[in-house]
């Protein structure tokens, strides 16, 4: 495997020189730099799942910075080089720090986005740099090949190898799983301590640098740009169509797209044929979205997926356990939080002591999964002060509260769809209290996927769990990251009378670990068996807190929950 | 979009210039308007982002060029033929969504393929050439006062704001409507109230492929016919239904106005190069301000 590698790498580079008919140099400068837009382009849009349609405009300041500064300007053309990816990646910098701040501009808004952003650059790039008529150079190349255009295809193999190289490197990172959550689902992402908006930006960084360096090289093998055949949106949806193609949850994935439909627009080229190409590649779009959302590669991996053997690698013994400090750990003071006129928090008052099992209850619409959302930064408070450990959570975003030890489940649900389990326990410890590498998370992940009992399921999609074990993977994947608080959304609820019995056993055993715990539940004898202390919630306040006996005699609680006595 | 009135580039431009462009300005935004309005309907009612609208539109006037040059069809009788058929194309479109569980952001990709293969189908057909349609109407011009007027443009602001005020008056104020905006708010529970959301969801599709018709009729009466044009409209059209409101038959037709008067005023006063800037900046603007409308 490695040998045929590395042969396969030598006679790429003697390409040049071996004087084959310069056919065989262009094209293949071209199948290279399919495969750099195509790679780029997913580092961003099929890892983190913002879709952009504007990738021809970053590859489009690449062409102009080389073409302005190379052909009017003079400059050494090796020089522009590290410039034009500058200034696309500087570009999507400056869009992403703004885009990015907006929550609700995921999806086909940020795909028209991009797409408005190219039409624009390209109005701008036609009456400043081009000027109308397209700008016409020539440079001189180093002599280290034959032809001029050798040179440039093996800067552009180099740029290729640089692209997959990255590509994988961040695939396989931490950096690469916090985007693969993102594109899952953004807002539990951010809960379990990924910072997406950090990580968005890098990777839009990234991913234009190298769109702007293959449009520099571009500049020169073409030496002759316009703005029609540089900002084209052909550009960008052939490579959103290579990417989908090849499989965009895959580092390899869009190079597979990109040599699939280099070659098939290659085979009509000429003529009404090019034509034929193009209403080719419509349909294979819709046949590749609609019949293998997957891409080839997807569904290749797919297929051995299915057949891997569930191998458990031996689990180290417990690291010692984050005992929580005694005394007040948690303080909730005034939080309030309101929805369109809908008061949830009316000014909650709430203190949770180290190494408790505190209980909250109260009636539907209370407010209990809104204090949680309040305190994990899911939402920003109105109003009110929350303290952990003396320092204050308000306004601080929700992936810096996960880091100072604070976890929580969601009532319903919410694995990452397309991470296995295993992938989707290991993701909060990646970016929990103790940063871990990838392979130090999993090996933590198998600890939690064991005492939960999933080990079976490592595997498997969240998709192909039943209620009860996608409640235990919300378990697990609170508990990876050994939060010193967490807060159980509800576990217990839609379980059977054993699976519960089961379930109580794990939650005293997570306490007896070390951790704090707040208990969100209405099954009553499960707070009554498991609670040191209740705290009853009613219209967003506090009413009572105490032993559990006696909070369930308080005739304000008996009034909340079952009417005031008309007698 | 050239349209009359912007082959004087002049700096400081002339009451009449001035007067001229907000016009052209009127007529191309009502343009804007009805290629919107089906646009408009299908992304806030049935939740799909559909860029074939534009290709079908395109594919309409093309209909309409080719029975006027060939069988000297009056392009308001072709629209006998092109409706119905655009009619059974929408359905068809919304038809393949419900079988395959297309998404929002997949049926901007599907459609983008579609376009791909319409555009492709028109160029083998027409050619990449710009094609003219002849008829008598594009001869009928009046003076008033300083400015000109021709019956294409006036026949384009005559539909759009017919159809853009028809459409709205049926939402409003019949039980279809009302029951067009239940599906659109909440389809499961609409359904459970009686509504045949299925039903209305081919019937609002069937009617966005023929408005894209009529729209294709009034792209031939007043302008040149070539395929890269589908794309030219896309962005201004897209800006004209976001910032007019999602399903909201009027927001397109008011926008599209507003959009195309201030474009022609940056045409008058800069180069028209410069035109696609006003809409693009705006689409950025509504979308970057108002994202959570969408």
């Amino acid at each position: 495997m490695k040998i045929g590698l590395g042969i396969f790498a030598v006679a790429l580079i003697a390409l040049p020189y071996v004087g084959l008919p310069a056919f065989y140099e262009s094209f293949s400068y071209l199948l290279l730099s399919a495969i750099v837009l195509a790679t780029s382009w997913n580092i961003l849009s099929g890892y983190s799942g913002y879709f952009s349609f504007g990738h021809g405009a970053f590859f489009g300041v690449g062409v102009y910075t080389t073409a302005g500064l190379a052909g009017k300007l003079d400059w050494p053309f090796l020089w522009t080089l590290p410039l034009a990816a500058l200034a696309a990646a500087v570009l999507g910098v400056a869009l992403g720090a703004v885009v990015f701040r907006v929550r609700a501009l995921r999806g086909e808004l940020f795909a028209l986005l991009t797409l408005a952003i190219t039409f624009v650059l390209a109005t701008i790039a036609l009456n400043t740099v081009d000027g109308g008529p397209g700008i016409q150079f020539m440079v001189d190349t180093p002599k280290l090949t034959p032809t001029a255009s050798g040179f440039l295809y093996l800067l552009m193999l180099a740029t290729a190898a640089l692209t997959l190289w990255i590509a994988y490197a961040i695939y396989h990172s931490r950096f690469g799983t916090g985007l693969l959550a993102i594109h899952d689902d953004e807002d539990v992402a951010e809960v379990m301590g990924v910072p997406t908006y950090r990580f968005k930006l890098a990777a839009f960084a990234v991913s234009c640098a190298l769109a702007g360096l293959a449009g520099g090289i571009h500049a020169v093998f073409v030496s002759y740009v316009t703005v029609a055949e540089t900002f084209s949106i052909a550009l960008a949806v052939n490579v959103v169509l290579m990417a989908a193609l090849g499989g965009t949850r895959h580092w390899l994935g869009p190079a597979v797209g990109a040599v699939a439909i280099t070659v098939l627009l290659y085979a009509f080229t000429s003529g009404q044929a090019a034509v034929l190409g193009r209403a080719m590649t419509g349909l294979i779009l819709i046949i590749v979205i609609v019949a293998m959302p997957e891409g080839i590669l997807g569904q290749i991996l797919k297929r051995f997926r299915k057949n891997e053997v569930v191998r458990k690698p031996p689990v180290e013994s417990a690291r010692p356990a984050m005992k929580a400090k005694s005394g007040t750990i948690l303080e909730v003071r005034g939080a309030s939080k309101a929805f369109k006129g809908v008061q949830a928090l009316a000014g909650v008052d709430l203190e949770v002591r180290g190494g408790e099992i505190l209980g909250l209850v109260g009636p539907n619409g209370s407010g209990k999964s809104t204090l949680i959302n309040v305190v994990s930064g899911h939402y920003a408070a109105d109003g009110g002060s929350i303290r952990f450990e003396s320092v204050e959570l308000t306004g601080m975003p929700a992936h810096r509260i996960a880091r100072a030890g604070i976890a929580r489940t969601y009532q319903i649900p919410r694995p990452f769809p397309q991470l296995t389990v295993l992938q989707n326990i290991a993701l909060p410890p990646m970016f929990g209290q103790v940063v871990m590498d990838r392979a130090a998370a999993e090996r933590e992940a198998w600890r939690w996927l064991e005492f939960t009992g999933l080990e079976a399921k490592a595997h498997r999609l969240p998709a192909d769990l039943n209620l009860h074990e996608r409640k235990f993977l919300e378990l697990a994947r609170a508990l990876a990251s050994r939060p010193k608080l967490i807060f159980l959304d509800e576990v217990l609820s839609g379980l059977t009378p054993t699976e519960m019995d089961g379930a109580l056993r794990l939650i005293r055993q997570i306490r007896e670990q070390g951790a704090t715990i707040v208990f969100v539940e209405h099954v009553m004898r499960a707070v009554m068996e498991l609670t040191d202390r209740v705290v009853v919630l009613t219209y967003g306040k506090a009413i009572a807190a105490g032993l559990p006996r006696d909070v369930m005699r308080d005739p304000q609680v008996v009034d909340a929950y079952l009417g005031t006595a008309h007698a | 979009m050239g349209s009359a009135g912007s082959e004087d580039r002049l700096t400081v431009p002339s009451a009449t210039l001035l007067g001229q462009s907000v016009l052209s300005g009127v007529f191309i935004g009502a343009l804007y308007g009805l290629l919107g309005l089906g646009l408009s309907l299908s992304w806030g009612m049935l939740r799909q982002v559909n860029l074939t609208h534009f290709a079908l539109a395109f594919l309409g006037g093309y209909l309409t060029f080719q029975l006027a040059a060939v069988a000297k069809v009056d392009p308001f009788v072709s629209l006998a033929i092109t409706v119905p058929a655009f009619f059974a194309l929408g359905m068809a479109l919304h038809w393949f969504f419900m079988r395959f569980k297309v998404t929002l952001l997949n049926t901007l990709l599907v459609t983008f393929g579609l376009t791909s293969i319409i555009e492709a189908g028109i160029q083998w057909y027409w050619t990449a050439d710009f094609q003219r349609m002849e008829t008598s109407y594009a001869h009928v011009r009046w003076k008033v006062g300083p400015l000109y007027l021709s019956l294409p443009d006036v026949i384009t602001l005559g539909l759009a704001v017919s159809l853009c005020v028809g459409m709205w008056a049926v939402l409003r104020y019949t039980d279809l409507g009302k029951a067009i905006r239940a599906t659109t708010e909440d389809a499961p529970i609409a359904a459970a109230f009686g509504v045949n959301e299925k039903m209305l969801g081919y019937l609002v599709s069937g009617l966005a492929g023929a408005f894209a018709a009529v729209a294709g009729v009034c792209l031939a009466l007043d302008h040149t016919l070539a395929p890269v044009q589908i794309y030219a409209w896309m962005g201004v059209v897209f800006a004209a239904v976001m910032m007019g409101g999602l399903g909201r038959p009027l927001g397109p037709l008011v926008a599209g106005i507003v959009i195309g008067v201030s474009e022609a005023l940056t045409m008058a006063v800069t180069a028209p190069t410069w035109a696609p800037l006003v809409s693009f900046s705006l689409l950025i603007a509504i979308l970057l301000f108002r994202p959570s409308k969408f």
